[in-house]
């Protein structure tokens, strides 16, 4: 009996060190295995965070979507938490992340996804659920009309592959799309072309610049003009330098962004703000308030923001009073080379979280199935410029038909909404994305500063030269924190991590527990003796 | 012993009604050497740096180091957008301090504000007595109170239509899209004239009296508010309180 406390005490010492052990750099859930079945005698509850762009026919489809799956699977009850803002999602999850509190899928960005991957098996890769004969895409035992892993389209498909595996399949995709009065580009004697240069938007918009004595603009008699206005300046740059074969990073994260070419599209960006040809959207405002109020001739703005744009916008942020009647184009980004147009694609991913029960990650991976249905897809693409990512439901006679009505009033049929749909639906094999690695979200915000940054700079008449750049790549790499992505490789986990030294506080923390536990043996073998001493 | 007590206890209330009074004494429309009066800021273009000292009036988000604050002095209003500033002093911030801040002047859909600021705290309190702007809704003069505390008085909530043609007393978003704790948008009138009215959920979330207020009105409903007038394109009052009209 005695031994046995001394064995205690010492399986006992040895069992909290190796737990105190695994406290740093805790090692998370274990890998998701496949059930063989999925049990429906039990409830489930899951949740999905989702991702509206302020649009209540959007929150409606997705309610109706979670209504349609549960009367299939009414084990199943999914909870809808709803955002506005990609960002607000990454920075929910990411806290949740470290409380084990995640939702059971959630929309995303690949971006995000890479940030999510560094807790150990946070999220659940889907190589296996895509093509598992039972449960995968149109899998056997899957109780809906879902489209098999051949029908997702490609490149978009492609976009959700992180480090070497699938962990997340797309769910609507989109590009960005000029949006163009064209009543003014003919006033000021242009032709629209069909496919839009660089350099014919800077000398459009340095036309439109243009001052009266009175001190209005010319083109539209009125105070305010900013002729050209892009909405997200880290897809500008982004762009940019993809058109132009430069660098901007390697898929392993190596940055490239750094470079000559940047500085040269910098330097154009400044002396377009510095005539008052060129502003962003976070230093004046929304593109399409200035579009539709007659202030604005080109505003780039994402395909999914079509619904916002034009006199007959059926979604407006301003008054009746200050809208201008005039014609709206919709374009491809402007080019480098016309020839060979590259644009990029971009639009809400969809992920599923790892938990305990294999089961309730089963219960999410069917929900993230159902949203690729064609009733889901079809019908969240027609909200706004989206479209499907997949096949089956492009090639749905029902959404060929809506394509075809085209301007037949200003809500559903939304000449300006579908022309968007088109635009990227002709530009497929044109669009591309950028690297994805853990730090790709933080490169992506600095490519945008840096335009921010210069335009801001101008605008407050600060000197711009070689020395201005030179600070300005020293300050965003820093403030990103950019020289620290490099080393990282394309993908780094938890699992591959080297969390570095144990902070001193924690060192001093288990050591006393050690020591205290040191003791207790010490105290335990020191009466051994004593007893044995004592007979 | 007890005399030494007694003589004590005296001495630091007095001392402490004299810190009181020193609070009180300040004077709200005083600027230091090399600050700007609310009238030379007013002025200043937008883009051109500025220097003011005001007292935070309300605080709306703190995220990653940056905070977003309503302040005012005697003469007007400031916004103080994503302002350089640590948690630690971002808690110091309580209604009242005196601030000094330093940034550039800019002008976003309308709401001027301060941006890329940075801020020192300072010795003084002030808490303003908001404005009754009732009578200027729908007026040019409006806007020269902007971000300014202010009151609705006597206002009646008139209905807000949901997409499927509904009215109702107030909507999740704009367009009734959100969810409970998004914004809070809701139409009031006087003299015959509607006017929108926000709950910011970053500067009033759904634990707030205020958010419950709102969830709570009635179409009909006779109410005081108060609140920031911020700017989106048109005047778009950021309400931190509702009452029953009295």
């Amino acid at each position: 009996m005695k031994h046995l406390r001394t064995y205690t005490c010492l399986l006992l010492v040895l069992a909290s060190l190796l737990g105190l052990a695994g406290c740093h750099g805790s090692r998370g859930l274990d890998a998701f295995q496949i059930p063989e079945e999925f049990d429906t005698s039990r409830p489930y509850e899951i949740t999905f965070w989702a991702k509206n762009d302020t649009n209540k026919t959007q929150s409606n489809i997705y309610e109706k979507a979670i209504k349609d799956f549960e009367s299939i699977y009414p084990n199943i009850h999914v909870n809808l938490r709803l955002y506005t803002d990609y960002g607000k999602i990454y920075n929910d999850v990411i806290t949740n992340i470290s409380t084990g509190t995640t939702p059971n899928v959630c929309i995303t960005y690949p971006d995000h996804i890479a940030t999510y991957m560094t807790g150990t098996n946070s999220v659940v890769p889907l190589d296996e659920l895509l093509v598992n004969p039972k449960y995968g895409l149109g899998g056997s035992e899957v109780a809906f009309d879902a489209p098999v892993k051949a029908e997702i389209i490609p490149q978009f498909l492609k976009e959700c592959f992180i480090g070497g595996h699938y962990y997340a399949l797309p769910y609507m995709r989109s590009t960005e799309a000029c949006y163009i009065n064209k009543t003014y580009v003919e006033s000021l004697g242009y032709t629209l072309p069909e496919q839009l240069t660089w350099d014919f938007i800077w000398e459009v918009s340095e036309a439109a610049a243009k001052k009266g004595a009175d001190g209005n603009y010319l083109l539209n008699g009125q105070p305010v003009m900013i002729p050209f206005i892009y909405k997200s300046t880290d897809n500008m740059m982004i762009q940019l330098l993809r058109q132009a074969g430069a660098g901007y990073s390697t898929d392993t994260g190596d940055i490239q962004i750094f470079n000559d070419t940047t500085r040269g599209i910098l330097e154009t960006v400044a002396s377009h703000v510095k005539t008052g040809a060129f502003s962003t959207f976070k230093i004046s405002s929304y593109p399409a308030n200035f579009l539709n109020a007659g202030q604005c001739v080109f505003a780039i703005d994402s395909t999914a923001g079509a619904t916002w744009m034009g006199t007959n916008a059926p979604l407006s942020d301003i008054s009746g009073d200050k809208l201008v009647e005039f014609e709206t184009e919709v374009r491809p980004i402007p080019q480098l080379d016309p020839n060979h147009p590259q644009m990029i694609s971009q639009g809400p991913s969809v992920c599923v979280f790892n938990k305990s029960d294999p089961q309730e990650v089963l219960a999410s991976w069917l929900f993230v199935q159902y949203l690729l249905t064609n009733d889901v897809q079809i019908a969240y693409s027609q909200t706004e410029g989206y479209i499907p990512v997949t096949a089956k439901a492009h090639s749905d006679a029902g959404y060929q038909e809506y394509l075809s009505r085209a301007g037949e009033d200003n809500g559903f049929y939304y000449d300006v909404k579908l022309k968007a749909s088109k635009l990227l639906l002709d530009n497929m094999e044109n669009t591309f994305v950028a690297p994805v690695f853990n730090g790709s979200a933080s490169l992506r915000d600095a490519a945008g500063q840096l335009i921010e940054n210069t335009a801001k700079s101008v605008r407050r008449n600060e000197q711009i030269d070689d020395a201005y750049f030179d600070t300005l790549y020293e300050n965003i790499s820093s403030l990103y924190r950019l020289d620290q992505i490099g080393n990282q490789g394309a993908f780094s986990s938890a699992k591959e991590k080297d969390l570095g030294k144990l902070p001193t506080t924690s060192v001093i923390l288990l050591s006393s527990l050690g020591a205290a536990w040191l003791c207790i043996v010490a105290y335990a073998v020191f009466k051994r003796f004593q007893e044995k001493k004592s007979r | 012993m007890k005399k030494f007590v007694a003589l004590s206890m005296a001495l630091v209330l007095a001392l402490s009604m004299f810190g009181c009074s020193s609070a009180a004494k300040d004077d709200p429309s005083k600027k230091s050497e090399g600050v700007m009066t609310y009238t030379e800021y007013a002025a200043a273009p937008v883009e051109s740096e500025v220097v003011i000292e005001a007292y935070v009036q309300a605080k709306q988000s703190w995220w990653e180091d940056k905070a977003t604050v309503y302040a005012q002095d005697a003469d007007g209003a400031y916004f103080l957008y994503d302002m350089a500033c640590s948690k630690e002093d971002y808690e110091k911030l309580t209604t009242g301090t005196k601030i000094k801040v330093t940034g550039y002047k800019a002008e976003w859909s309308g709401e001027v504000e301060i941006i890329d600021a940075t801020f020192e705290i300072l010795e003084g309190n002030f808490v303003a007595t908001p404005m009754d702007a009732t009578a200027l809704l729908g007026t040019d003069e409006l806007i020269q109170h902007q971000n300014q505390l202010a009151s609705f008085k006597g206002m009646t909530v008139e209905a807000s239509q949901t997409q499927d043609k509904q009215d109702v007393a107030f909507l999740y978003n704009w367009d009734g899209s959100g969810q409970d704790g998004d914004d809070l948008y809701f139409n009031a009138s006087v003299n015959g004239q509607t006017y929108t009215f926000v709950i910011e959920s970053y500067l009033c979330d759904k634990t707030t009296d205020v958010y419950n207020a709102v969830k709570s009105l009635k179409v009909g409903d006779k109410i005081d508010m108060e609140g920031f007038l911020y700017w989106y394109e048109g005047v778009n009052p950021h309400i931190t309180s509702v009452t029953a009209a009295k």
